[in-house]
Parts: C-alpha cells; sequence; structure tokens
C-alpha cells in the first residue's frame, strides 16, 4: 500500500478525530469549584502557567476582612497585578505564603496550575452560569 | 474498487456526522434527553470536582497531588443547594469551620453589628432583609462602606440585573458569596409583615 493511499483510507478517521476536537472546544464552560479565580496578568508573557486561587479553600481557614481590608486585595478578578516582585515582597499572597503560615514562592506548581492560557475569570460566577462561555471578572465596573 | 472506496467514504462521513452530533448532545445536554430538567447545568448531584478534572487546573502538573480536593474539605460542612453547595454561614454558626479573623492577631475576634436593614422590592417578590450580622462577622465595615453601598438606608438603588452584572451585592453574591439563584435567601421578608408595614406607611 502507498503512502498515498494509506493517507485517503486514513482521513475519515482524522476528520473525525478533528471534528471531535472542535466539539469539545464547545463544550460548556470549565466545571471548577464556584469561587475559583485564575489569574493570568502577566503569567503568558512569562510563558508559566495562570495562578488559580481557590476561595474555597482560603475561606474556610480566614474571613474575608483578612485579605480584602487587612492584607488590601480589591474585590476584582486580575485587578490587584500581582507579581512575583510584590510576594516575595510580603506583599499580597506573600503576607501568608512566605514559608511559614502556608507554603513559600519556591513551590511554583501548587499556585501556577492552570492550564495554559487560562483566561483572567472568576469561574462558575453569576455571568459564566448563565453565559456559557462569557467571561467573568467578578466586577462590571 | 473506486465505487467501492467512495461507498466507504460516504458511510464513514454518515458515522462522523452521527459522532458528533450525539457528543455534542452528551456534552452540552449532559444527558441524552433534549427535555431533561437540567438541560444546560450539572445537577448538583452528579457534580463531583476533582481538580485534575474541572477544566482548569492542568492536570500534568505534579504538585496538583499535594492540593486538598474540595470534595474532601466540604465532607464535614453544612451542605446548601447553591455554589459550593456548602452552607458556609451555619457551617461557620456551628462551629464547623472557625476562620481568622485578623492578619495581626489571630486571637482578634470579630465585634458582629446586630442590625438587620429591611429593602423594600418593587415586584411581588418579598422584601429583602440584609442581616449585618452575618455579615459583620466575616467583613470589615470598609470592604462595603462607603464604596459600594452608602452607609444610609434608603439610599442605595439597585436592580438584580445590576446585581447579576455583579454590582452592589453582586460584588460577592454570584462569584464567591452564596449565588443569586438563591432568590429566598434575601428575599425572606414575609408578604404579611410587608403588607403590614407598608399600610403603616400610608397611614
Amino acid at each position: 500500500m502507498s503512502p498515498h493511499s494509506l493517507a485517503i483510507s486514513l482521513s475519515p478517521y482524522f476528520s473525525v478525530i478533528l471534528l471531535l476536537i472542535a466539539s469539545i472546544s464547545f463544550s460548556p464552560d470549565a466545571q471548577a469549584e464556584y469561587g475559583d479565580i485564575v489569574i493570568n496578568n502577566f503569567s503568558d508573557k512569562a510563558d508559566i502557567r495562570p495562578v488559580i486561587f481557590p476561595h474555597w479553600f482560603h475561606r474556610i481557614r480566614f474571613s474575608c476582612k483578612v485579605c480584602h481590608s487587612d492584607i488590601g486585595f480589591q474585590m476584582k478578578a486580575g485587578a490587584n497585578k500581582i507579581d512575583m516582585l510584590k510576594i516575595i515582597n510580603g506583599e499580597f499572597c506573600g503576607n501568608c505564603h512566605n514559608g511559614e503560615t502556608a507554603w513559600s514562592v519556591g513551590n511554583c506548581e501548587l499556585c501556577h496550575s492552570a492550564i495554559k492560557n487560562t483566561p483572567t475569570q472568576v469561574h462558575r460566577g453569576a455571568i459564566t452560569e448563565l453565559k456559557p462561555n462569557g467571561k467573568n471578572t467578578g466586577r462590571a465596573k | 474498487m473506486m465505487i467501492q472506496k467512495q461507498k466507504s467514504h460516504s458511510y464513514s462521513f454518515t458515522i462522523l456526522l452521527l459522532t458528533i452530533f450525539g457528543f455534542n448532545i452528551s456534552v452540552v445536554y449532559g444527558k441524552e434527553n433534549p427535555n431533561s430538567f437540567y438541560r444546560l447545568f450539572i445537577p448538583p448531584a452528579e457534580r463531583v470536582i476533582t481538580l485534575e478534572g474541572d477544566g482548569i487546573h492542568d492536570p500534568n502538573v505534579a504538585g496538583i497531588k499535594l492540593l486538598q480536593q474540595p470534595a474532601d474539605a466540604f465532607k464535614p460542612l453544612q451542605s446548601s443547594p447553591g455554589g459550593n453547595n456548602v452552607d458556609w454561614v451555619s457551617s461557620m454558626k456551628k462551629g464547623l469551620i472557625n476562620p481568622i479573623y485578623d492578619n495581626t492577631d489571630p486571637d482578634n475576634q470579630a465585634l458582629p453589628m446586630d442590625l438587620s436593614i429591611i429593602m423594600e422590592v418593587k415586584g411581588s417578590m418579598p422584601d429583602v432583609a440584609f442581616p449585618h450580622k452575618e455579615h459583620t462577622a466575616i467583613l470589615d465595615c470598609s470592604n462595603c462602606h462607603d464604596e459600594i453601598f452608602k452607609p444610609l438606608k434608603g439610599s442605595n438603588q439597585m436592580s438584580m440585573a445590576e446585581i447579576m452584572l455583579g454590582q452592589k451585592c453582586g460584588v460577592c453574591h454570584g462569584s464567591v458569596a452564596f449565588p443569586i439563584t438563591e432568590c429566598r435567601r434575601c428575599h425572606s421578608v414575609k408578604p404579611s409583615q410587608t403588607q403590614t408595614k407598608r399600610k403603616t406607611k400610608k397611614k
């Protein structure tokens, strides 16, 4: 069998696979946990995985006030423009993620664990629920 | 030979179309029945979120195995129909969770303010009772006042559309706190109470 005829005989299977991939891309939004935030301000440009912040994990241990008042996180996804320098200086995540209260900055993969090119977004929020592919940063302003 | 090939092509094309159609239905509707109750959503009972399969975590990351699974964390907590399927307020009241209130002093306790604000609504829904008590147990006054809400009763005009777009109550309710689909947790003032209040106002 020549390579050409082999390609012809396999072409339907390739198209099936391609179209299956295409149909997956039309699937509803990610089934993340309610309040999971993907932060991708600088990650894509730096070619590292975006950060996932799980609200559910943190709210078991801390009141909203600790982060949103004492530490000063704005209540909007991506609005804080957090970078590693600020974290190492003890700002934002670095308040606790310093190796004492929580894991230190050396454990990159524990925070930078999102699939690459995932946009900054609050997951399973009001707008994402109503509009499967709608982006929701939590607060329209 | 050529005819056979064409036949096999058309056959595989039909299979292809059927597969994609069926796949799309199963992906989008969750069930094969087009009239299923939860047409666009995954029913709460079937929602098992694992970090590896939640669609945002990269399953190839080795560190994912160290992270806690939400199902494990939620097991001992009070369940609720919306959001994380956890009733955070009653879980906290029952002492199932004990979140730290202050960044500098972990022993510092909240001083809740027991003041409920009744907001009359224009529609046929029951009036809204806003409980300061539950909110001040975990939040600081400055989280809401004055940026989001003016600290004066009746001065904060809002609509459900605004809340759905993430303003006013929607800053938290609809992204972190219980979602707006749980209407009766806010619209909770009984109609009889409201009616008598309105009657007294007219007098």
